[in-house]
Order: C-alpha cells, then sequence, then structure tokens
C-alpha cells in the first residue's frame, strides 16, 4: 500500500486531530463560507472514493456520478414518499403550503432516505459494474462517460421525479440550523469514509486490488476472483457516493438531473481532476487535491464568473499535461525519504564509485 | 409505457411514418458518420480518442449560423467553416495536444476533456446559450401524397457529405501527405526514420479533422440546430460508430452512421423525443456490454 508520507505515530495522530478540530471549529471560525467547506468535505469524499477505483485498481472511470444521482433522487424520492404523494409533490414543484414537514418528519426521513440512498448505489453499482468493469483501458473510461450522462438523460425525462424541471428536497422545519446540520453531516461522512478507505486499503482486499491494477492478468492467474473483487470496489465507492449524494441533494435544496444529480461533465470530471491533482493511488492525495480543487473552482466562480468554465478547462489541460503525478507524487519525487524510500548505504557507495 | 405501445402500433398501421424515419435517419447519419471518420482518423493516426470532437462540430456551426446572421447563403459557409475549423485545430494542437501524444491514453482523454469544458464555455460566452440555427431559407418536398416530407437541406447535406468522404478517401489513398499520414499511422517511427515529419503530420492529421468537423457542425447548424452544450452527444456517436465500423474502413463507417440516425429517429418516435440522446448513451454503453461479453468468450477483453 502506498500511503502518504510515512509519519511516526505522534506525527500522525497531531495531523489527524488538526484536520479533526478544524472541522469541527470551522462553523464558528469562517462562518460565511460554510456551504462552500460543506461542499469541500463531499468533494474529499467524491475524490477518496474514485481513487479507489481509479486510483488503487487502474480503473478510470468518468461514471460514479452515476452513484451520486442514483442517492440524490433516491434519498429525495423517500424523504417525501414516506409522508406525501411523490408524484403531487413534484406536480406541485415542491412548492406549496401542504407539504410541510415536522421535525420528526424531517429526521426519520432524512435517516431512512439516507439509507435507501446508499443500498439504490451499491445496488446499482452491482449491476452496473458487474455490466463495464470487464473492459478496460479507455472502452472502459468512455463507456462509464457514457453512463453518467446517460443517467442525467434519464432522470430529466421521467416526469414522477420532475423531470427536466427537476426537484426540490423537502424543506427543513424552522428549528433546525440547516446549515450547520448539512455541514456536520458532511464532515462526518468525509472522516468516516477516509478511514473506511485507509482500512480498506490496509486489507487482503486492498493489496489484491492493487494488484489488479498493477497487472490484471497476472493477477487473474494467481487466483484472484478479479471481477469479484473490482465489483466489490465499485460498491465500495457506490455506497460512499449514494450517501454524498442523498446528503448534497438536501443541502442544495433543489436537484436539478443533469447540473448537479448526473452531472457528468462537471463533477463527474471533476472527482478525476481531484485524485490526480493530488495524487493517484495514495490515501492523502485526493483528500489534498479536493482542498485545492475547492479553493481553485470558488476563487474562478468568484472572480472569473462567465470564465470560470474557460479557467477551470485549462486548469485542467495544464494539471494532466504537466502535472500528470500529482501534489504527492511530485513531492515524492523530489523527497523520497519523507515517503520512506531510502537507499542502503552500501549500494548507494557503490552507485558513487561507479559514478565517479 | 402506454404511449411506447401506441406509437409502436402506429408504426403498424400506418407504414408510410416508417418511411419518414428511415429517411430522416438516413439524412443524419451521414453527417454522424462524417464527423466520426474525423475521429477515427486522429484515433487512427496520433492513438488520441478525441472528446472535443463535438465541440469542433458545434463550433463549425457557428460558422454557418454567423453567416446567416449577415444574410449570407449559410450553404457558403463551408469553405469558410472548414478553415477556420483547420486553423483551429492545428492551433489546438500546437496549444497542447502534441504534448500528448505519445503518453498514457487517459491523460489525453482527460487533456481533451478539459478543452471540451473550455470551449463549451467559450461558445456560450460568445455565442450566447441559446439554440441557434442557420437558416438556409429551402423548402421541402412533399412525396407519397404528402405524408412524407423530405427537407431540400437536409438532402442537400446528404449528398455534400458523401462528396466529401470520397474525396478524404481520395485523400488519404493519393496525395502526398495523405500517404505520409498513412505511413506514420502504421509505423510512426519508421516513418520518422524514413524522413517523415511526423509531428507535422500528427498536426496535419488533428486540423484535418479539425476542417472535417467544421463542415459537419455548418451542415448540422442548416439543417438541425446547435447550442453550445451539444457537442458530447456528437462525441459520444462518434466513438460508438468507429467502434462498431473499426478503424480506418470507411464503408462500415458510413453504414453505421447511418445505422445509427436510423435507430435514434426511431428512439425518438417510439420513446419520446425526451429520451432520445439517453437512448444514444445507453446505447454506447450496450454496444461495448456487447462486444465486451463476445470477446469475453475468447478470454480477451477490449482494451
Amino acid at each position: 500500500m502506498s500511503a502518504g508520507p510515512t509519519m511516526s505515530g505522534a506525527t500522525r495522530i497531531a495531523v489527524w486531530g488538526l484536520v479533526g478540530a478544524l472541522g469541527v471549529a470551522a462553523p464558528f471560525l469562517v462562518p460565511s463560507y460554510l456551504q462552500q467547506i460543506a461542499t469541500l468535505w463531499l468533494f474529499v469524499v467524491f475524490a477518496l472514493t474514485w481513487d479507489l477505483g481509479g486510483g488503487q485498481m487502474g480503473y478510470n472511470s468518468f461514471g460514479n456520478v452515476v452513484f451520486v444521482g442514483v442517492g440524490m433522487y433516491a434519498c429525495a424520492v423517500t424523504q417525501i414518499g414516506l409522508f406525501y404523494s411523490v408524484g403531487a409533490y413534484t406536480a406541485a414543484r415542491g412548492g406549496g403550503t401542504e407539504f410541510v414537514f415536522t421535525m420528526p418528519q424531517y429526521l426519520s426521513g432524512l435517516a431512512i432516505g439516507l439509507v435507501a440512498a446508499a443500498v439504490l448505489a451499491v445496488v446499482t453499482a452491482l449491476v452496473l459494474g458487474s455490466l463495464v468493469l470487464g473492459m478496460r483501458g479507455h472502452y472502459f473510461a468512455i463507456c462509464t462517460l457514457g453512463l453518467g450522462v446517460a443517467g442525467g438523460e434519464l432522470a430529466a425525462g421521467w416526469e414522477w421525479i420532475g423531470a427536466g424541471s427537476g426537484m426540490t428536497a423537502p424543506t427543513a422545519p424552522d428549528v433546525l440550523d440547516v446549515n450547520s446540520f448539512y455541514y456536520y453531516l458532511c464532515f462526518v461522512l468525509a472522516v468516516i469514509t477516509f478511514f473506511a478507505m485507509r482500512w480498506l486499503l490496509a486489507t487482503r482486499f486492498g493489496l489484491a486490488v492493487n494488484a489488479i491494477r498493477d497487472d490484471e492478468d497476472k493477477a487473474e492467474a494467481m487466483g484472484l476472483p478479479t471481477t469479484r473483487l473490482k465489483v466489490t470496489a465499485w460498491m465500495f465507492s457506490g455506497l460512499f457516493l449514494g450517501l454524498a449524494g442523498g446528503i448534497y441533494g438536501n443541502m442544495n435544496r433543489f436537484i436539478d438531473p443533469t447540473d448537479l444529480a448526473f452531472a457528468g461533465s462537471t463533477i463527474g470530471v471533476w472527482m478525476v481532476l481531484m485524485a490526480i491533482l493530488g495524487g493517484k493511488g495514495t490515501l492523502w492525495g485526493p483528500v489534498i487535491g479536493a482542498v485545492v480543487f475547492q479553493v481553485f473552482k470558488e476563487v474562478f466562480w468568484t472572480y472569473l464568473l462567465g470564465w470560470q468554465r474557460v479557467a477551470l478547462g485549462l486548469l485542467i489541460v495544464l494539471i494532466v499535461v504537466f502535472f500528470p503525478q500529482g501534489i504527492l507524487g511530485f513531492l515524492r519525487e523530489r523527497f523520497p525519504a519523507l515517503f520512506g524510500h531510502t537507499v542502503e548505504a552500501e549500494i548507494a557507495e557503490d552507485a558513487e564509485e561507479a559514478a565517479s | 409505457m402506454s404511449g411506447i405501445l401506441s406509437n409502436l402500433q402506429i408504426l403498424t398501421v400506418a407504414p408510410v411514418f416508417n418511411v419518414q424515419l428511415l429517411i430522416d435517419g438516413l439524412l443524419i447519419g451521414a453527417i454522424f458518420a462524417l464527423a466520426a471518420y474525423g475521429m477515427a482518423l486522429v484515433w487512427g493516426v496520433m492513438n488520441i480518442i478525441n472528446i472535443t470532437q463535438g465541440e469542433f462540430v458545434v463550433l463549425g456551426g457557428y460558422v454557418a449560423v454567423e453567416f446567416a446572421h449577415h444574410g449570407i447563403h449559410p450553404l457558403l459557409s463551408l469553405p469558410v467553416a472548414a478553415a477556420f475549423m483547420f486553423i483551429v485545430g492545428w492551433l489546438v494542437y500546437r496549444a497542447a495536444i502534441f504534448r500528448v501524444v505519445d503518453q498514457d491514453l487517459f491523460i489525453s482523454l482527460l487533456a481533451t476533456f478539459g478543452i471540451s469544458i473550455l470551449l463549451q464555455q467559450l461558445m456560450n460566452t460568445v455565442f450566447g446559450a441559446d439554440v441557434q440555427v442557420a437558416n438556409a431559407h429551402m423548402g421541402s418536398w412533399q412525396i407519397l401524397g404528402g405524408m412524407v416530407t423530405v427537407s431540400q437541406v437536409k438532402l442537400v447535406s446528404f449528398i455534400i457529405c458523401v462528396i466529401l468522404g470520397l474525396g478524404l478517401m481520395w485523400f488519404l489513398k493519393s496525395s502526398r501527405l495523405g500517404q505520409a499520414i498513412r505511413a506514420t499511422a502504421q509505423n510512426a517511427r519508421a516513418a520518422r526514420v524514413l524522413g517523415i515529419d511526423t509531428d507535422r503530420v500528427y498536426a496535419m492529421t488533428y486540423a484535418i479533422n479539425g476542417a472535417i468537423c467544421g463542415v459537419a457542425g455548418a451542415l448540422i447548424a442548416m439543417a438541425y440546430t446547435i447550442h453550445p452544450y451539444i457537442g458530447l452527444p456528437y462525441t459520444l456517436r462518434s466513438f460508438m460508430i468507429v467502434i462498431v465500423a473499426g478503424l480506418g474502413n470507411l464503408g462500415a463507417v458510413i453504414v453505421s452512421g447511418i445505422g445509427l440516425g436510423i435507430a435514434e429517429n426511431y428512439a425518438g418516435f417510439i420513446l419520446g423525443a425526451q429520451f432520445q440522446l439517453a437512448f444514444v448513451f445507453l446505447l454506447l454503453v450496450a454496444v461495448l456490454v456487447v462486444r465486451n461479453w463476445r470477446l469475453q468468450r475468447q478470454r480477451r477483453y477490449l482494451k
């Protein structure tokens, strides 16, 4: 397993403590940026789960956004369907005064909705994964790209869930401080995802997934059930992405089928980019990439309005052309000792002698 | 569901609607095939899957739209669209693509994806987000007792596509540059040893692809509609046609392009127009999955 810099136990606890403390304190430190930081935690989840497939397993997918979309709709539909008719709700465009959720209704709806989101996203990953994970390389990449945009088009044509005009998530009761509530949900999800990935990559499963990336044919010849492993990895991605989608939809209030839920050419590409920017195939890389990317994105959206996507496209090209190894990859090249790559003294001496 | 059944019923009760769908599919399929041929060229020669394909098409369409806005007949825009997109293609190659030619396919995939996002917003800023059309002011014929409409501009665009396809084939076969392109596609290293400037060949290939897309886009703007974010469907259609037809087989490209056009028109009619694009994307997935299954029987896979 290729983790981040090899840290001693004490430093590791210190880093975790620092990040955790910043995360918990953010609503008090920078209340005006709360929504942006909440989105950042979701981006961390997106990048980490993408990296499980793309970085650790070598299956570069543009379609993980499908799980976000499935989770988002599943959660919203469950939340509404528990208490009202979904068709009537979407027909009223989520407005009207008759669709009121009391506090217990809202919270229980959200809890059950998130479970439904996770389950449905995992099932989606199982079904789609069994279909498409057999192909490799760019065929897989383009096939998943097709899956992502197809999901958006299907949702945009389905009247029951609001079709092209989208869906509004239930309105929270006034007593709930929605901003901090969803902020902490996002934060907790990111933390859980991080430790889940950390644990997963340290198990035999993580080693097997890495073996598939390095040489799938050999891994199969050694007796690894590669297809089952690949689908399982996708299901793990689906689990966390489904939860993230459910939270994202509620946080954003308005669910647009192609711009938010199944945003193949925005969020679907961003998660790839975040993982690459930070360093593919590392644990901390996607986290760092998500932070840097979110900062860039917010700056572009604030100061380059109207040109933000031009800047973003340019950023993508620059990163993949000039910086494909990512931030951690760059650091590893420059400061190998930080990552525990040491050269044995004897070999170093021999090499020096040979050089001189 | 009942809508689908009643639409199917219409097709069996009034077979003349089939003629309409077949003709429409045939006419638009040729344009799909043209764009796909450009993609196959870049893929075969440079080993790059050009996600920017659709944006090149749309950009070419805006040349025709601008002509129509200034009162010039959009058919006259075809050479201009080709020349303009040739230059755009060349510039894009010189700016970014040449750095990713030798790299991992995923890198070039992402790089062209980035360029396509950039071009989308650029077009949105310059031309606006509205759906636009380059009005060619041409009528249409009613045949089979007025039940079937054949739009003249679509027929003209079909003929232009066929002529252009044949011209391209001749160009690749006989011209010096065409021969150099084919030699580079076969073995870039050997071509370099034999004195072919492969970098220039790559630049020209990418620029020629731009020109092909430019013409296809201008025809689409005349016969159909364009807007800044419609590029990705054209990219995926091209990709689908190329994987069905294989690289470097013009006849197969035309057949599968027209097949896709017809299938899409039928899907739009039976499932409803709102599901037409969903059908295209799912068809792409289905084509890949089925092809992969067939390969897996021989213990091989799509790669």
